[in-house]
């Protein structure tokens, strides 16, 4: 059941991403292509912003493979993450099985065994991601985003789906996989995840990038921007980066902060600048107080 | 091939790291796809299939860089010291060039150079590669270097520098500079491996992973390494705590489960079905010794509590050295833990007499100011080392807590052995628990938290 081979280096895994705009180092690259040819799920974790998620879309987007996002969050069940029987739609067949026998036949004579094989049909299924993926003939690529916020008892589930890669309806049979996927699951590590599903994924940490690559992000993110002012920006930012903040600025914000100095017409970045865009880079009252006066662009 | 890995995976539990067989046998299957010359490949593979915490990273790049040490080239170390005075020169223009692949070949390059010439390394010789490190330094001068070319840079300039672009500039030399030391590390330790094998080497080497680390003795890199990995433990133990009580409670009607079940009785609801009720938020109860005895501990402590804090919506704090105070509110408002810290020591009324902790006057005036309010909803846990200077146990007091609460545990940061001993009295308050336990790494901390299930 295994998929065509999809990638023939890390090197070409890196360049072909960097070409649908995501900028992966050597470890990050070095991953998804072993991921393809294991036919093993990444785990991808670190802080927020880093480009998790992105990663997973850039390599749908790179790979012409069409993204199935399962999107987790404290109290997702099975019935959002694998199926679920369309059961209003139930009920309404068998309303209308009932009231079509009544004109007939002036009594049910409908058998209720032909309903209850109808009601169970394909037809009144609600296929949710995983069960999608593994049943996509088509390329995919799964991505099981902030996988950490779901509970033991669902992430026990991912992990049996994510090992043989088939599920089992009781009412219609059961379903395998015509090819495997490639899995992505993100985590903050809000939560410790289980040994066995750490043990079924290669795992990446991403954290924030060395600066170059951060600039290189700019430049393929922010339209028009020079070199001297991602520069700035990013040197700036791994300033920022090493001072004790509540929470320190992430690839996200670097971001929002370029975009916000281009909007701006700004051509470089000065102390002014710096503490009148301070906000966009940084959350909280106090991280900007502190990193104000650490980068001596305090009061003017 | 295969046996220089197992001896490799071998030196990594030895280190601490849980490698099951299933990651063993992915990771020879991983280094099938890898061509050999591609070492960054080669290491990534390994690192992908092997290290599945990043707290575990550290430990691995440092087994590995011994393990799978370069070798030599033919000849061994060059000893050109003919040319003394110019190695300073060499490294600040090596550190001064502005492409980055050029920059780390110059600087790669003079770093050997400097080993060869300064570290004086002699084979057989059994010192580490600290002496070394420190020998090459000595003679080179790195912050002159740096302080030449931070001259430079600002020389460069068109205009005089802002605060802002000096610290940039600074920011930038500190970090070449930072570069050219590991290079020189790097450099020392690969001949080493080459004087005495990896096997003997990478013994020195090993460092406690961070859920080993004694608490007691915890440096301000350990707690930081600390404090990321105790974030998701303690998820962990308000998910344990909160499931306990589920099974008494039912959720709210299912109504798709339903009408899925009346499907088999001919649309007839004949079984109403539940969801799953969401676990209820448990009710803490915190109750620290932060006196000088556990000095290092309640550190931990407090992290312990803030972290609960941010995370379980009930969470009530006291600590205590003599006398006790409850500091909850100083955790909910504070911005950081430092600041919780701060006005912990300067609002909270802990010391009565002399400092030193009186467990049984603290938990009696615990006991006569909030005792009323504990419910049967309250775990309690305890914190402390149960060293009481010779004071009155008060005993009684924990039975009554016991009665009211739903469950008591005590942490003790000291070793097992150590416990009753001397002026420690654990054992009088831990019968009146639901169990005491030791816990002076994260990993025990861990093991509590699984107990707990
Ligand atoms: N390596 C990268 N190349 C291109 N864009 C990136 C990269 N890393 C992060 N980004 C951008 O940063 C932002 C945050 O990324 P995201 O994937 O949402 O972070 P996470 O999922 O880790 O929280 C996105 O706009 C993403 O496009
Ligand atoms: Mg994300």
């Amino acid at each position: 059941m295994s998929a065509p081979v999809r990638f023939d280096s890390g090197t070409q895994v890196r360049e072909s991403l960097a070409r649908v705009g995501y900028l992966a180092d050597d470890a990050i690259a070095g991953v998804v292509y072993l991921a393809d040819r294991l036919d093993k799920p990444v785990l991808v974790e670190g802080p927020a912003g880093v480009g998790k998620t992105q990663l997973a879309k850039s390599v749908a987007e790179m790979a012409g493979a069409r993204l199935i996002r399962l999107q987790c969050y404290e109290g997702l069940d099975e019935s959002k993450a694998l199926y679920e029987w369309n059961y209003k739609k139930q009920l309404l067949r068998i309303q209308a099985g009932r009231h079509a026998g009544e004109v007939a036949h002036g009594g049910g004579a409908v058998a209720w065994g032909d309903v209850e094989e109808d009601v169970f049909s394909e037809d009144f299924l609600l296929t949710r991601p995983l069960l999608e993926a593994i049943r996509a003939t088509d390329p995919v690529v799964l991505l099981i985003d902030e996988v950490d916020r779901v509970e033991v008892e669902t992430e026990a589930l991912l992990l049996e789906v994510l090992s043989d890669y088939q599920v089992s309806i009781p009412e219609l049979g059961t379903v395998a996989a015509t090819q495997v996927p490639l899995v992505f699951l993100t985590s903050n590590n809000s939560r410790e995840l289980s040994e066995a599903l750490k043990r079924r994924c290669l795992f990446l940490h991403l954290d924030y990038p060395e600066p170059e690559r951060e600039k290189e992000i700019v430049s393929a993110r922010v339209p028009g921007i020079s070199e001297h002012l991602a520069e700035q920006v990013v040197g700036i930012v791994r300033l920022i980066r090493q001072l004790d903040l509540k929470k320190v600025p992430s690839v996200s914000e670097t971001l929002d902060w370029a975009a916000t100095l281009m909007l701006l017409g700004a051509k470089s970045v000065d102390a002014d600048l710096t503490r009148e865009t301070l906000h966009v880079l940084l959350k909280y009252r106090s991280d900007i107080a502190k990193a104000s006066k650490q980068l001596a662009v305090g009061g003017a | 091939m295969l046996e220089v890995l197992a001896g490799f995976i071998r030196e990594l539990r030895a280190a601490g790291l849980p490698v099951s067989l299933t990651e063993d046998i992915d990771s020879t299957d991983a280094l099938r796809h890898v061509p050999l010359e591609d070492r960054t490949g080669f290491k990534n593979a390994l690192a992908a299939t092997l290290v599945k915490s990043h707290a575990h990273r550290k430990t691995f790049d440092a087994v590995f860089d011994i393990w799978f040490s370069p070798p030599l080239l033919c000849g061994g170390p060059d000893v050109d010291t003919g040319h003394e005075v110019e190695l300073g020169e060499w490294l600040e223009q090596a550190l001064a060039a502005k492409d980055r692949d050029s920059r780390e070949a110059a600087v790669k390059a003079a770093a050997t150079s400097a080993v060869s010439r300064y570290a004086g390394m002699e084979e057989g010789r059994p010192v580490g590669g600290r002496y070394y490190l420190h020998r090459t330094l000595r003679h080179i001068d790195l912050d002159g270097i740096v302080q030449r070319l931070l001259a430079a840079g600002r020389e460069q300039a068109d205009h005089e520098l802002t605060e802002l672009e000096e610290l940039l500039l600074a920011d930038e030399h500190r970090n070449r500079a930072e570069r050219l030391r590991a290079e020189i590390e790097g450099e020392i330790r690969r001949r080493l491996v080459a004087d005495r094998g990896p096997e003997a080497l990478v013994r020195t080497a090993r460092a406690p992973l961070p859920e080993d680390v004694d608490f007691m003795h915890a440096g301000a890199d350990d707690l930081a390494a600390l404090r990321r990995t105790l974030q998701p433990l303690t998820r962990k133990l308000a998910a344990r705590l909160g499931r306990r009580r589920r099974h008494n409670h039912r959720g709210s009607l299912h109504f798709g489960r339903t009408v899925r079940h009346s499907i088999s009785y001919g649309g007839v609801p004949v079984e109403v079905k539940y969801r799953h009720p969401h676990p209820s938020k448990p009710e803490i109860l915190v109750i620290a010794d932060i006196s000088g005895s556990v000095a290092s501990f309640s550190r931990f402590t407090l992290e312990l509590v803030h972290a609960m804090s941010s995370q379980f919506s009930k969470v009530r704090s006291f600590v205590f050295v003599d006398g006790i105070d409850e500091v909850t509110r100083f955790f909910e408002g504070a911005e950081d833990l430092s600041e919780a810290v701060r006005r912990i020591n300067t609002e909270a009324d802990v010391v009565w007499a002399d400092g030193h902790s009186d467990y049984g006057r603290a938990l009696e005036a615990f006991w006569r100011r909030w005792g009323s309010e504990l419910s049967p909803k309250t775990t309690v846990l305890v914190l402390g080392d149960a060293r009481n200077n010779y004071h009155a146990a008060e005993a009684w007091v924990m039975a009554e807590i016991a009665k009211v609460a739903r469950h008591v545990y005590w942490l003790n940061p000291e070793p097992r052995s150590y416990w009753d001993t001397g002026d420690s009295i654990v054992d009088q308050y831990a019968v009146h628990c639901d169990g005491a336990f030791e816990c002076r790494n994260l990993k025990q901390l861990a093991a509590f938290v699984d107990h707990l299930s």
